[in-house]
């Protein structure tokens, strides 16, 4: 019987392989043993600061903002001189303009109405949209024939049909909407005609089987497991809708001004610190929209269906 | 055939259904269903057994009217069967109870008839506690509970299954088929069970039917007599060995028969 050795553990040894340890525990997970022919896992180290979740959730978007404002006011102030009109620094805009109630009164009167606009168009779409999906779904020779026309509404550009709309419905609100609509037509009908046509087959088949009319398919399970699409077409048409109503106030200038109709104003005169203050709201307003969108979704669906949602 | 003795006297049982020479083929040529022919008696629990492709799952479609022979006929009560599908199917925006309403909601029934049959059959599955919380929130064993309870809730006379045990965990697949013998016990169903697993079919059937496919056929129909509810330990009784052999033996013999190219046994 050959004698095993024992290697003498004198306190130079298990100091070297503690150190050499230590060296290999500081890179995370792997340490490698004084054995040669094995890997082994364990917990890696600790971040030694703990950093609440919110904290890394809202300050990048902080600093990103800081930088940008901060970029901005340089460019205005010292890149740009004496043309500093073409980009007004942003305490300019807001001192210049936002503060004083004679320059903003006349501008949130405007984004009203471009709200209403907004709204009444994505409304209008909305019903439209989805009785029309509905349609597509339970009609192959519908779908067939309304389609390619639904694909040419998202593609055909709005400024080839404006003088069409305006001989039409004229100037002001009706063709405002009608624009609005055509920005947000397309997106709500291919959402819900999709949310319709991909419900699971074993739910079908449960309402076949219990010979289930049209009505009660249509109510009791269609339209409640298309919602999610339908969501998902509403929150794109959402921000879209504000897209459009801004671009009609841009060529239907008829009646009350809208925050498109004053950004081509200020344009035109311009008056760069109003028109930056006309486009922060208009884009404070998009923001808007879209987050009442995004929260009315998830009241309705978060408690059955897991959706992506932005942090 | 004579009728199995191993249900309960008890109960009044009276659905029946019959596969009349039933034939089934696609318009590829593919033979589904050849010449399907038998009869399940009231009474009786059959499990149907066979591998991929041998036409079970399509025969209950057309015993659950989701498809139709293309020869010969299929007589079914004139009452909804209750049927429950490998997927259990709940809608995932209605709570449990609302879920196991929907039969009685569909059908016309006031409000509170659908409510009571409703909250009594989830008793009847002990998920009486669950009955607000929201299919997600549910493991796939109690999922199929559910199934299974909505399928119930209207007391049929014929109840459907399309291998519901299928996508479930060992464990649970065992606890299942012991749930599932107290509630053939306690309701007044014939049933029509498929299984892919033999010794599933042995264990929950009155009566086993074989089949193969290409083309789909049935080659075996043996009967089990055990009464219900049979012990765990059952599995390990000779006579249900026995049972599991000749079913094996057949089902080897009957993929020797099959023709994958045409469809039709070989001579």
């Amino acid at each position: 019987m050959t004698a095993i050795t024992i290697p003498t553990l004198t306190r130079k040894t298990t100091m070297a392989t503690a150190a050499a340890t230590r060296k290999n525990m500081k890179e995370g997970s792997m340490a490698d043993t004084d054995m040669a022919d094995v890997t082994v896992y364990t917990k890696p180290a600790e971040p030694k600061i703990k950093v609440p979740k919110f904290v890394t959730n809202v300050i990048p978007g902080l600093i990103s903002l800081v930088c940008g404002l901060a970029i901005w006011t340089f460019v205005s102030t010292y890149v740009l001189g004496q043309r500093a009109f073409l980009l007004p620094a942003p305490a300019k805009v807001l001192t210049g303009s936002l503060m004083l109630p004679d320059h903003f009164a006349p501008m949130m009167t405007a984004l009203l109405l471009t709200t209403r606009v907004a709204l009444f168009g994505l409304l209008l779409a909305f019903i439209i949209g989805v009785v029309t999906a509905i349609i597509m779904k339970h009609s192959k020779l519908a779908e067939k024939a309304i389609y390619p026309y639904a694909v040419i509404l998202q593609t055909i550009p709005v400024l080839a049909l404006v003088p069409l709309i305006g001989l039409w419905f004229g100037y002001g609100f009706a063709s405002r909407t009608t624009v609005c609509v055509l920005f947000t037509l397309f997106p709500i009908i291919s959402n819900t005609l999709f949310g319709l046509q991909n419900i699971d087959q074993g739910m079908v088949d449960l309402f076949q089987t219990r010979q289930a009319s049209f009505r009660q398919r249509l109510w009791m399970l269609e339209l409640p497991a298309a919602l999610p699409s339908i969501f998902t077409g509403l929150k794109t048409s959402s921000g879209l809708s504000v897209v459009g109503a801004v671009v009609a106030d841009m060529y239907f200038t008829q009646g009350t001004p809208g925050i498109g109709t004053l950004i081509t104003v200020y344009t035109s005169r311009l008056q760069s610190t109003d028109l930056f203050a006309a486009i922060v709201m208009s884009a404070v307003l998009g923001l808007i929209v879209f987050e009442v969108f995004n929260k009315l979704s998830d009241m309705v669906i978060a408690h059955w269906h897991l959706t992506r949602s932005h942090e | 055939m004579t009728a199995t003795k191993t249900m309960p006297d008890t109960l009044h049982r009276t659905g029946s259904i019959t596969f009349d020479h039933i034939g089934k083929q696609y318009s590829n040529g593919v033979e589904a269903l050849s010449n399907v022919d038998f009869t399940i008696k009231p009474g009786q629990f059959v499990t149907i057994v066979g591998p991929s492709g041998c036409g079970k799952s399509t025969l209950l479609r057309i015993a659950a009217g989701l498809s139709w022979p293309t020869s010969g006929k299929a007589v079914v009560p004139k009452t909804k069967p209750g049927v429950v599908f490998q997927d259990a199917t709940l809608l995932p925006w209605k709570t449990v109870l609302q879920n196991v309403e929907l039969p009685g909601k569909l059908d016309g029934l006031k409000q509170d008839d659908y409510e009571k049959k409703a909250m009594n059959v989830l008793y009847n599955v002990d998920l009486d506690k669950f009955a607000d919380s929201y299919p997600g929130q549910l493991s796939g064993g109690m999922k199929m509970r559910v199934s299974i309870a909505r399928a119930l809730s209207l007391e049929p006379s014929v109840m459907l299954f399309d291998e519901p045990f299928g996508a479930l965990d060992e464990i649970t697949r065992l606890h299942m088929q012991d749930e599932l013998q107290k509630i053939i016990v306690n309701n007044p169903f014939t049933g029509m069970f498929i299984t892919h697993s033999v010794s599933e079919a042995v264990y929950l059937g009155s009566r086993v039917i074989v089949m193969a496919a290409r083309p789909g056929r049935v080659i075996d129909d043996i009967t089990v007599p055990a009464p219900y509810p049979r012990p765990a330990s059952y599995r390990y009784q000779p006579e249900f060995q026995q049972i599991v052999e000749r079913i094996t033996n057949a089902l080897i013999k009957g993929s020797a028969m099959s023709d994958p190219e045409h469809g039709s046994p070989s001579k």
